[in-house]
């Protein structure tokens, strides 16, 4: 049976690939960005899963404004980098488990949640990033290390699905999961934010104390949190922050009890504060500690 | 429809509206996003913009460039980012313009831990300034 193990949530900040991609980690400016992922992908070499499933938006890449679904639910075999501009980002073409992904979509649409179904679609940085961060550099002749199943959310256009249509939505891409009879180990990404304003007169807004309290609720208080309305969003955490809603489909995937393994919180990268957080089901966090004592 | 997000300060929320308002806009804007559409931009705006049914106040702040009036007509961020980016100004440049801070100012500040969030969290505690 397929399971899934544990939740990654993580920024998704374009400018974290292009420092990647032109190898300027080490400067000053993104050392502290960066310290933060180390002990994650020691983890992620550890856990090592089969498939990730990662919940992302789109920036106007695969979908302009010409048509905008709310869950679009990636099938195909595989999904290119694209091209936003500045030429595509040099890292591995994303590979799907699309078989996975074909029962999930089906799976999803009985239990009421209405997938909008890609058998083509390009990506952009919202999900390559978060799998650069995690993984680690990559050159477009590698792979990634991992089968990919992507959810694009959408944000840009308010209103974004809620916080509770989405952690419902976690709880339904469990159930598919959880049914799929192949011997898989899925890790679950939550990506984008934290707070950050990109327009207008108040761009720059970061709400560090609003932020924290959001990675604390995670564990605490996860279906408390899934009830923000998105005012609150858009005024504490910035007009961009409502991306932060996706992390809420990443949280209602795991169980109820979850330990916080790693967690990690930076001001700036660019416009932005980068957040990041690895919580595993507490099952799975009990049969680790178990095997590392025999 | 009651519109809660309204009494932000300095913040225009991408709703229903404003997409319908900026639609011709923002895909002349995410045109740019390829090479060939920017080179046929560059080498006349003008022409290039005649594709776009968009309103004579539209056409006119894109060819000025007045990055706030853009978000001001249905413009959205991620894509008026693409006519900045054509331009040779990234996403934090932007910031900084549409701020009215300047570049460098705009950039000291995020790395001093970005705007507060004290004082602008409603239009009043604005127009009290």
């Amino acid at each position: 049976m397929a399971r899934i193990v544990a939740g990654v949530g993580v920024s998704h900040v374009p400018a974290i690939g292009v420092a990647m991609d032109t190898h300027i980690t080490d400067q000053p400016y993104w050392q502290p960005v960066f310290r933060g992922f180390e002990f994650s992908r020691k983890w992620m070499a550890e856990v090592k899963p089969d498939v990730c499933f990662v919940v992302y938006n789109d920036h106007c890449t695969a979908f302009d404004a010409s048509c905008i679904p709310t869950f679009a639910l990636g099938a195909a075999a595989e999904f290119h980098p694209a091209d936003e501009g500045f030429g595509p980002r040099p890292v591995p073409v994303v590979k799907n488990h699309s078989k996975l992904a074909s029962h999930i979509a089906q799976s999803l649409i009985l239990d009421e949640f209405d997938m909008t179904i890609m058998n083509e679609m390009e990506v952009d940085h919202g999900l390559t990033v978060p799998l650069s961060v995690m993984y680690g550099d990559k050159t477009p002749e590698d792979d990634w290390g991992t089968l990919v199943v992507p959810l694009a959310v959408n944000v840009v256009q308010y209103p974004a699905p809620t916080g509770n249509r989405c952690y419902n939505l976690g709880k339904a891409i469990r159930r598919a999961i959880e049914s799929y009879p192949e011997d898989l180990r899925v890790v679950i990404f939550g990506t984008g934010g934290l707070s950050h304003q990109l327009q207008y007169k108040r761009a720059g807004l970061i709400n560090a104390k609003w932020d924290n309290e959001f990675l604390d609720r995670l564990t605490s208080d996860p279906v408390g949190l899934s009830k923000m309305p998105h005012v609150e969003y858009l005024r504490e955490g910035g007009s961009e922050g409502v991306e932060m809603v996706m992390w809420h489909v990443m949280r209602g995937a795991l169980e109820d009890d979850v330990v916080q393994v790693h967690r990690h919180y930076h001001v700036p990268a660019s416009n932005t504060a980068v957040g990041h957080i690895i919580l595993e089901n507490k099952s799975f966090y009990d049969e680790r500690n178990a095997l590392a004592a025999e | 429809m009651k519109k809660d997000y309204e009494d932000i300060p300095g913040t225009l929320v991408f709703d229903a509206d404003r997409s319908r308002e900026g639609y011709h806009l923002n895909q002349f804007c995410i045109s740019l996003r390829l090479q060939k559409n920017r080179d046929a931009f560059n080498a006349g705006e003008e022409a290039y913009l005649d594709r776009f049914p968009m309103t004579p106040e539209q056409r006119e702040a894109v060819l000025k460039r007045d990055w706030n009036l853009l978000l001001e007509l249905g413009g959205n961020i991620y894509y008026t980012s693409k006519l900045a980016a054509n331009d040779g100004i990234n996403f934090q440049n932007l910031a900084g313009l549409m701020t009215g801070m300047g570049v460098e100012a705009y950039r000291a500040m995020m790395l001093a831990g970005g705007r507060s969030i004290e004082g602008n969290r409603f239009k009043t505690e604005w127009e009290n300034k």
